[in-house]
């Protein structure tokens, strides 16, 4: 049988819209998938923990509040220093277009600024977590 | 939310319209729908300004005063702040909705390691009194009203403009402000919150009580349903929860033996408006005339202008949309108009490009300008309530009436919105109806004009308000060098007060404004009150 895909759904930092996290980490659920949602305000310490601690496959951040580069490069490297730098990094939010490249330069593998559907996440996550 | 739910036929005729709130439409509605829902003027409506209020809260409405466009600003440093509440002002704001920095919101000082990348990004960057005194420079605070869009820290918050109004030359009796200071509904949709329910809500407390005896003008409460809606809550559910949110308020003043008749009067409202029209006019309506009863028959106030829901109605930042922008200008207008006929006192329109960014001077120009149109044009002004009268209107405010008061017994039945809210049973609500809502988006059957109909193939990239890092070290800078010309046996000496205070139960506000007296920061104030109150363990959702 398939091992199901574990998602952590993170909100780093202080932005507390979290509506678009909540619809995902739902969607996600939906198809299948293994949800951890982490609340509010948790620091990228706080999200490479519990990383670790659920053994998630996919680190995804939904940051709304427009401080995706910061937040996103500061993951990654505390992801990496860390020991889970081979975990698949997305980002989701409010992601202007011309920083989609700037964000898959940092590390993020997938981007999905808001308008992205369930299904693109679905089919992007299917296709390239090594589960 | 808010866009109705259309059935359509295959040669695409509308079959059926149900709103969100639970409304069936009808094609056509005549007097025998008014027969139908028990319509009666002297019950249902009564005059503009006469109980329960449905026309409105004043007996001339528009005719006597425009209502006061109130545009959401700041971003950046106190200076940048201070120079765009003038370029408002100057073209015709008549007040000021201050926008602060999610670290000032999160009680968190611009130096904190929590604050990095932050600092001056969603508003204004406030670590002591210095800030607020760069802010309101020049500033007539006794001519025009600021609401401070604050809520775990709106005491901390208010306690400063209190100390930069004299040091103005303004007595508290003479400024007014409203702080947002709705903690609840942070925790079921803005998400801004810091300590557990039942300090937060004692701090909110405080400040009513505050209003009572120091800020005759302030009004301590701003209940804001705009926020659940934008959460996913639908109209219905907006105007339920605001009023049991209220309540739950009102019952903490009560508690400490005031008389309700003292302070509800200064209560005051945000809510929302995007999507549908008369939804959104019937909700008001509806809204209005139930708040009225609610403060009647079930607290018993007496005054009639006590008993009024004075709000800011606009928004409606879920509404917008990043594709094809300027479609969000017309649907501003669209708002503007609702908000309008509407009846509301104080309104703000988010500005086209919010989607993306902090609104550009030009954006939020044209945001002002769809306000003025409405009064000065349109013809916004010429009468109170237009629609009164309307089968169509009277009988879906009816039916609203009704809707509303079903989800008042929901969170009853689930214990209250107190512990609606504590449970989590309010956020899982609105969570799930925000997916169910994103479904339909995504499946087409909920039709949004530029994202899944009439779409272009070019998008448009928006001018984009960049972050200043500059601005943010800038900050750091005069944070720093307020540290060192103050004087700390001041600050430690109020700061100890303030924690003898909060421990003790006793009113936190005069300590506050001491510790803002002596340049005590933000931060460090916020630390006594975690120190003592702990923090909010956010329920499951998923």
């Amino acid at each position: 049988m398939e091992k199901r895909i574990k998602i952590l759904v993170a909100k780093p930092g202080l932005d507390g819209h979290d509506r678009g996290a909540k619809v995902v980490a739902q969607a996600l659920k939906d198809a299948g998938m293994e949800v951890v949602y982490s609340g509010l305000h948790r620091t990228v310490d706080q999200i490479v923990r519990i990383a670790v601690q659920e053994d998630v496959d996919v680190i995804g951040l939904s940051i709304m509040s427009g401080a995706h580069l910061p937040i996103t490069e500061k993951l990654i490297r505390k992801a990496k220093e860390e020991g889970i730098g081979d975990k698949m990094v997305v980002v989701g939010g409010v992601i202007p277009s011309r920083d989609i490249d700037k964000l898959k330069q940092i590390g993020a593998k997938g981007v999905f600024p808001s308008g992205a559907s369930f299904q693109e996440m679905i089919d992007f996550l299917k296709e390239n977590v090594k589960a | 939310m808010g866009l109705a739910n259309y059935s359509r036929d295959d040669a695409d005729r509308i079959v059926k319209v149900a709103y969100p709130s639970g409304i069936d439409v009808k094609t056509v509605y005549g007097p025998e729908d008014l027969e139908r829902v028990g319509f009666s003027y002297e019950a249902d409506l009564g005059d503009p300004g006469e109980y329960p209020f449905t026309r409105g809260i004043h007996h001339e409405g528009y005719r006597s005063r425009a209502w006061t466009m109130r545009q959401y600003s700041g971003f950046g440093t106190a200076a940048e702040t201070n120079e765009r509440f003038k370029f408002l002002i100057s073209h015709g704001s008549t007040g000021l909705n201050v926008a602060f920095d999610l670290p000032t919101q999160m009680g968190y000082d611009s130096d904190d390691a929590m604050a990095e990348g932050e600092v001056g990004r969603v508003g204004m960057a406030v670590d002591t009194l210095r800030d607020f005194e760069i802010a309101f420079k020049d500033i007539d605070l006794a001519g025009i009203g600021a609401s401070l869009t604050v809520n775990a820290v709106a005491s901390i918050i208010l306690a400063m403009y209190q100390a930069m109004a004299e040091k103005y030359g303004y007595s508290p009796k003479v400024i007014s402000a409203t702080p947002q200071n709705d903690i609840l509904k942070e925790m079921i949709g803005r998400g801004a919150w810091i300590f557990p329910v039942e300090p937060a809500v004692r701090l909110i407390g405080d400040t009513i009580e505050y209003s009572m005896t120091t800020m005759p003008r302030m009004n301590p409460v701003s209940v804001s349903g705009y926020h659940i809606r934008e959460a996913g809550a639908t109209s219905a559910q907006e105007i339920a929860y605001a009023i049991l949110i209220a309540n739950a308020y009102i019952d903490s003043v009560l508690e400490r033996g005031y008389d309700i008749d003292r302070f509800v009067g200064r209560f005051s409202f945000n809510f929302n408006i995007f999507g549908n029209l008369w939804e959104t006019v019937a909700k008001f309506r509806a809204g209005r005339k139930l708040w009225a009863r609610n403060l009647k028959e079930r607290y018993g106030v007496k005054k009639p202008q006590n008993m009024f829901m004075r709000g800011m109605f606009g928004g409606g930042g879920y509404g917008l949309t990043k594709q094809e922008p300027e479609n969000n200008i017309m649907r501003g207008a669209y708002y503007g108009l609702a908000a309008a006929l509407a009846g509301a006192q104080t309104t703000g329109l988010c500005s086209y490009d919010e989607a993306y960014t902090i609104p550009t001077p030009h954006a939020a120009l044209l945001s002002l300008r769809t306000l003025q149109l409405l009064m000065e044009e349109v013809g916004l002004r010429d009468t109170v309530d237009p629609l009164a009268g309307s089968y169509f209107m009277e009988t879906i405010t009816k039916e609203m009436e009704e809707k509303i008061e079903k989800e008042m017994e929901k969170i009853e039945k689930a214990g209250g919105i107190v512990q609606a809210v504590s449970t989590g049973y309010a956020q899982r609500t609105v969570a799930r109806q925000a997916y169910e809502f994103e479904k339909g988006i995504q499946s087409g059957r909920l039709r949004k004009v530029g994202v899944n109909v009439y779409t272009s193939e070019t998008p448009r990239e928006v001018e984009l308000h960049e972050y200043n890092y500059a601005s943010a070290e800038h900050q750091v800078e005069s944070l720093r060098d307020v540290k060192q010309t103050r004087n700390n046996r001041d600050v430690a000496r109020a700061l100890s007060e303030l924690e003898s205070a909060a421990k003790q139960g006793r009113n936190v506000m005069p300590v506050l404004v001491d510790c803002c007296r002596a340049y005590a920061t933000i931060g460090e104030m916020t630390r006594v009150f975690r120190d003592v109150f702990g923090e909010f363990v956010e329920p499951s959702i998923v």
